[in-house]
């Protein structure tokens, strides 16, 4: 595995449950995705590509197998370890999760704050700036309530993003959008990961945001595979 | 030193997202402070209260005007003083510092009221009229007449319909009634008040207490008042005192022996008992108001919760959030709390003549518990954070 990988996937299971009820739902994931790539992963509902998310960022511990993320392999890691490791990723998920209580600049500042190191004048100063760039210069003080569906999206885009992540994991980020606003909220990601350098791993059911993607793969029951007419209409 | 710098500065540093929440929803922010606030008074009045017991209980020692107080090894309380030798007084005058041994002779007579003949029960003092025995203005003005035969002073605020008697006297008209056989001529007003045991009190010499208990001789003393030199070390010459006198007696400084009493009412009465249950009560009730707003607030935030696990956000950083709420609320519930109290001290001690102040350590004390109380109510609020499990936002 080379170093420019940024995550690793090796023959990874994974089960819920155990004794008579254990269900396995991943099995043998291999995945490797390059340090800067846009890979797209799609499926049926229910085969496991929000378990996979979770376990690559350390969201869940892995059972059995490789996990390597950022060159950190977190298998069998300690919940300390796992911690750390996911202050290297951005999340975004299908809600926009921001926090009711705080305003969209005090929300980006949260995804700087965690790492606890820059002070709050230039947590400040690096938040709005966040805000700027997705679009939401002259909203930064509005609280969640008084933005719209995209805006949400767009402020927790600019929180998993302001610390400068290695690695964004999406998980159906236009699923409560509609067309427009969802298209605009995948172009922000999609040109500040590339001005970032960073990595994109995105699940989605969303066939008209396909064409961000470096690469798009499949998955269904619990197994990955590249499904040839997706990948070809991405190019 | 370094360390809690840093700490205070990290502090300083993080976004204060507890007080942010609450600010956010104003109607459980006011629920909780009012619940706080109902708490601490609550607290406050029966506190409040039963020292007013024991200070009510406890006027007469209280009063005294001597350095050191002389008792039997046998005293129980003011009401049950028993009696010692009169020459344990001469004794302790021997002694290097001391300035004078007087005696003070008490008893429970019963009189008859003179407004409706009604006999009750009262204390009666009987002091050297030579010299002040209590720190008493209005007794120590009319010192010269009770001297004169059956001369009392009475206290006014004792318990009884004494109006009109008070108003005879206050106008200067001759006010008599009988004490056992005796006719007794009330000869001047003061005021302190009744306590559990008597009803209320009645001063006069020593003299006359000895012509009103014809079987009490003058050698046997209730309680002895010693008076030093004003540059004796009091606790050097109380310990020679005791060191020197025979163990039939017991040598107290003036506020060793009201600390005497307080400790026989806490242990005779039920005072502390029933107060301490009423604050208990009230303390119960702030615990369940805070910790259901604190699980409420942190059961309607355990999705954001969960991004910021999510985020790489600690365990601890979430207890923060609760610690920080349950120390603003208790601030901002215990300042409206002691506001109100002082208030309804006032009223109550108007409506009652009950001695009710509030000393700063009581303030301090309710302040703690108040802390302890929402300490409390977030460590157990603080369970429901389990909950928030990063793996399950997605
Ligand atoms: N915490 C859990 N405990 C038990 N089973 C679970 C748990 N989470 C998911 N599963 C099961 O694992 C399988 C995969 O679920 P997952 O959420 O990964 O699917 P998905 O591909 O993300 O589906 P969708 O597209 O609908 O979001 C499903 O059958 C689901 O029922
Ligand atoms: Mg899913």
């Amino acid at each position: 595995m080379s170093t420019n990988h940024s995550i690793v996937v090796h023959q990874l299971n994974h089960s819920f449950g155990a004794g008579n009820l254990q269900k396995q739902v991943l099995f043998d994931i291999n995945l490797a995705i390059s340090a800067g790539e846009i890979v797209i992963m799609t499926g049926p509902s229910g085969s496991g590509k929000t378990t996979l998310l979770t376990l690559i960022g350390g969201l869940r511990s892995a059972q059995t197998g490789s996990l390597k993320v950022v060159g950190h392999e977190i298998t069998g890691a300690s919940e300390n370890d796992l911690v750390k490791a996911r202050r290297n990723n951005g999340y975004i998920f299908q809600a926009h999760n921001l926090h009711g209580s705080l305003t969209a600049i005090e929300n980006v500042q949260m995804g700087l704050e965690v790492h606890g190191n820059l002070a709050k004048p230039e947590r400040h100063r690096q938040a709005a700036a966040m805000l700027e760039k997705v679009g939401l210069g002259d909203r930064i003080h509005y609280y969640p309530a008084d933005l719209s569906g995209g805006q949400k999206q767009r402020v927790a885009i600019a929180r998993a993003l302001v610390s400068r992540p290695k690695i964004v994991l999406a998980d159906e980020p236009t699923a409560a959008l509609d067309k427009k606003s969802g298209r605009d909220v995948v172009d922000i990601m999609h040109d500040l990961a590339k001005q970032q350098g960073c990595t994109i791993l995105l699940v989605t059911h969303d066939n008209r945001i396909l064409d961000i993607a470096d690469r798009i793969v499949y998955m269904e029951d619990g197994r990955l595979s590249k499904q040839p007419e997706l990948a070809e209409s991405a190019q | 030193m370094l360390g809690l710098i840093k700490t205070l500065k990290t502090l300083g540093d993080r976004t204060p997202l507890g007080l942010k929440q609450l600010k956010h929803d104003r109607l459980r922010l006011l629920t909780a402070i009012a619940g706080i606030t109902f708490a601490d008074i609550l607290i406050f009045m029966q506190l409040g209260f039963a020292d007013a017991l024991y200070k009510s209980n406890t006027q007469y020692p209280r009063a005294l005007q001597a350095d050191l107080v002389i008792i039997s090894t046998q005293a129980k309380n003011f009401g049950q003083l028993r009696t010692f030798t009169r020459r344990r007084l001469w004794q302790a005058q021997d002694v290097p510092g001391v300035v004078s041994a007087e005696p003070l002779y008490l008893g429970s007579v019963q009189w008859r009221n003179p407004q409706n003949r009604q006999q009750t029960s009262m204390l009666l003092i009987g002091q050297n009229p030579s010299q002040p025995a209590f720190d008493l203005p209005d007794v120590n003005a009319k010192l010269d007449t009770i001297r004169l035969p059956d001369h009392v002073l009475f206290d006014q605020a004792s318990r009884g319909s004494y109006d009109e008697m008070i108003e005879q006297v206050n106008r200067g008209e001759r006010v008599t009634t009988e004490i056992g056989l005796r006719t007794v001529e009330v000869a001047g007003l003061f005021e302190v008040g009744a306590s559990f045991s008597d009803d209320g009190a009645l001063i006069t010499s020593d003299q006359n207490f000895l012509r009103l208990f014809p079987k009490r001789e003058a050698g046997a003393v209730s309680l002895g008042l010693i008076n030093l030199e004003p540059e004796a070390d009091l606790e050097q010459v109380r310990a020679e005192l005791a060191a020197r006198l025979p163990d039939d007696v017991q040598v107290l400084t003036q506020a060793g022996y009201v600390d005497f009493e307080l400790n026989d009412i806490q242990s005779a009465s039920p005072i502390g008992f029933v107060f301490g249950l009423g604050s208990a009560m009230g303390f119960i009730v702030g615990v369940v108001i805070v910790y259901q707003v604190l699980s409420t607030d942190v059961n309607s935030h355990l999705g954001e919760y969960a991004t910021f696990r999510a985020m790489g956000y600690r365990n601890s950083y979430l207890l923060g959030i609760v610690v920080e709420e349950a120390i603003i609320l208790s601030v901002l519930g215990f300042v409206p709390g002691l506001v109100i109290a002082l208030g309804a001290y006032q009223l109550t001690a108007a409506a009652t003549a009950l001695p009710l102040a509030m000393p700063t350590s009581r303030a301090i004390t309710v302040l703690t518990l108040t802390f302890v109380m929402c300490g409390a109510s977030g460590a157990i609020a603080t369970r429901r954070l389990q909950a928030a499990d990063p793996a399950d936002i997605f």
